[in-house]
């Protein structure tokens, strides 16, 4: 997982490294459907914009291996338990794929993973909720692997081919990850009472933050036209919320939970569900760092990364000392 | 699969069914802790590749010691409806993980005695366990790979890693009597499976030599210490490990999952 239009812009305050002539031109190229590969000359600005988002994805990817694996060692059957472990390792494959597709833009993966542990890199709002009960481990594949699709599918036709590439494989495996939670739910929902409120309680909880992985309203998104142009964003933040949602209102009232939200109602009109208001404040909240479980996420990976140290330095000191026997 | 008339052959069959299961489940449960928090993404994927393997194993014969059994339904009542004194692993695999020096040592230790175990198998009349020694010995000899690399590069590589790795042979070591000492469930499947734990130690001790000489280890001497595991008497891990997996079937009993 999870890309996340998170709408701060690093370039704010640049100068402005490159002509604005180049930077046209490869927009106009773009336009056209050429495909923009490392080896190519690109403006700066293309270049830093895509690091941004793709780091940001890779990071979203490990970090979102934290909250599911709360579940592993409680996971109630060993059939469940062996799909959650192969899941998280998928998410660790995804963000070892990004960080490589990242490191073709000329950035190392250390340096971007520091980032990440020092508090200057964000991730996606999502993984910053608790895991609270069983039952979202299943919503966490349905509803959050079910909109990062929404967000990557656009994403496997994005400029850069690195980036598209990557996209596609990991695209297959979300697909995989969002059935499993669907069935998982589905499993939950025929068995008893306990076992349907706490479906519904996880349903009540990962509703809205699910919906703000789409990133702010388009009026309110910083660059969102820039990122069209550039050809590494394909829809806008609600136009993909919208989809989501359309698709996933008849999932729900096929496995019989209720989404806590009074206002969604189809809209004949419009052909689309209406909805209700989004809390946006909370959203900036968790971006920027005061969700219920940043400190505790970011102080795992930060714990995790500064024990395995020696680790590191040791294999690095075997490496050498073998080069010179 | 063998038909066997004798009862307590059965039972003796089905003990060890049991202890090979749970010993891959405890060893799986351990190596699952390591997930999103190894030294390396790279290693965090290699480990619960690990965790994987181990869990199908135990599926594996858990679903054969269903098929002996006939009183379980199913691998989940195995696995999380039995309590810690019904549990049959070996010791060395509830061990905590500590850093993760003591995390290699550890399944450096066990997969290869997992790997003579199953070689010993192959050579059994019970055709299940041979299918099974046959496909986890392929799982097992990679995860041999892994560990014993790490161990070499830890033993070899600096000096803070090399004392963790010595600290952990130190804690670790003990426990690997249980594997060979006197052994009524294998020794009663002599007929059967013919595994003597003499040429298994034999086996072992070959198997790990050539490895701890690379890290630039002595092999260590036996202590009389021997745990117990095997036969049901466990070390305090083994209850939080089976109180924290249980949780949900015990607490939520008649459910769907
Ligand atoms: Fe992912
Ligand atoms: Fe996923």
């Amino acid at each position: 997982m999870y890309t996340q239009s998170l709408d701060t812009d690093p370039l704010a305050n640049d100068p402005k490294e490159v002509s604005d002539k180049r930077e046209l031109e490869l927009k106009k190229r773009i336009s056209e459907g050429y495909v923009v590969e490392p080896r190519d000359d690109m403006p700066e600005r293309y270049r830093k914009t895509l690091i941004r988002q793709m780091s940001q994805h890779a990071h979203s990817e490990v970090v979102g291996m934290l909250p599911e694996g709360n579940w592993i060692l409680r996971a109630p059957t060993l059939k469940r338990k062996s799909i959650l472990l192969a899941k998280v390792q998928d998410e660790a494959g995804h963000g070892l794929y990004l960080y490589s597709a990242t490191e073709t833009l000329g950035v190392s993966r250390d340096a971007l993973y520091e980032d990440l542990l020092q508090g200057r890199a964000k991730y996606s709002s999502i993984f910053n909720y608790p895991t609270l009960n069983w039952a979202d481990v299943g919503v966490i594949g349905w509803l959050v692997d079910g909109a990062a699709i929404m967000n990557q599918i656009p994403l496997t036709q994005c400029s850069y081919g690195p980036y598209a590439r990557a996209m596609v494989r990991i695209c297959k495996e979300e697909s995989f990850h969002q059935r499993q939670g669907f069935d998982l739910l589905n499993e939950m929902m025929q068995g008893t009472q306990k076992q349907k409120d706490m479906v519904q309680d996880a349903v009540d909880r990962w509703w809205w933050p699910a919906l703000m992985m789409f990133g702010p309203e388009d009026s309110d998104s910083i660059h969102s036209e820039e990122s069209k142009a550039w050809g590494i964003k394909k829809k806008t933040n609600d136009e993909l919320r919208q989809t989501f949602i359309d698709v996933t209102v008849p999932q729900a009232e096929t496995l019989g939970v209720t989404l806590p939200d009074p206002q969604l109602k189809w809209n004949e009109t419009r052909e689309h569900y209406d909805f209700g208001k989004i809390d946006w404040n909370e959203f900036w909240r968790v971006v920027s760092g005061s969700g219920p479980c940043n400190k505790d996420r970011i102080g795992v990976k930060k714990k995790a990364w500064e024990e395995g140290a020696w680790v590191r330095e040791a294999a690095m000191a075997h490496a050498m000392k073998s080069k010179g026997r | 699969m063998t038909t066997i008339t004798d009862t307590s052959k059965s039972s003796y069959l089905f003990s060890l069914t049991i202890r090979l299961a749970d010993s891959a489940l405890i060893a799986s449960q351990r190596m699952s802790q390591w997930c999103g928090i190894a030294p390396t993404l790279e290693e965090d994927i290699a480990l619960t590749n690990v965790a994987l393997d181990l869990l199908g194993q135990a599926r594996h014969l858990f679903s054969y010691a269903v098929d002996l059994d006939g009183c379980r339904k199913d691998e989940d009542q195995l696995a999380f409806l039995r309590d810690p004194h019904q549990y049959l692993n070996y010791t060395i695999a509830e061990l905590p993980n500590g850093d993760f020096a003591q995390s290699c040592t550890k399944s450096f230790l066990f997969s290869t005695f997992s790997q003579c175990l199953w070689v010993s198998l192959l050579d059994g009349e019970d055709s299940t366990l041979r299918d099974i020694a046959a496909k986890s010995l392929k799982e097992t000899d990679y995860h041999i790979e892994h560990f014993s690399r790490w161990f070499v590069r830890l033993g070899d590589g600096t000096d803070v890693s090399r004392q963790k790795i010595l600290k952990s042979i130190d804690y670790l070591w003990p426990y690997t009597a249980e594997f060979f000492g006197n052994d009524r469930t294998l020794s009663n499947l002599e007929g059967l499976l013919h595994i003597n734990t003499g040429k298994l130690q034999a086996d072992w001790v070959n198997a790990i030599e050539d490895v701890f000489t690379e890290a630039g280890i002595d092999l260590p001497s036996d202590s009389d210490f021997m745990s117990t595991g095997k036969y049901g008497v466990h070390s305090e891990h083994l209850g939080h490990i089976l109180a924290e997996m249980q949780y949900l079937q015990r607490s939520y009993p008649g459910g769907r999952w």
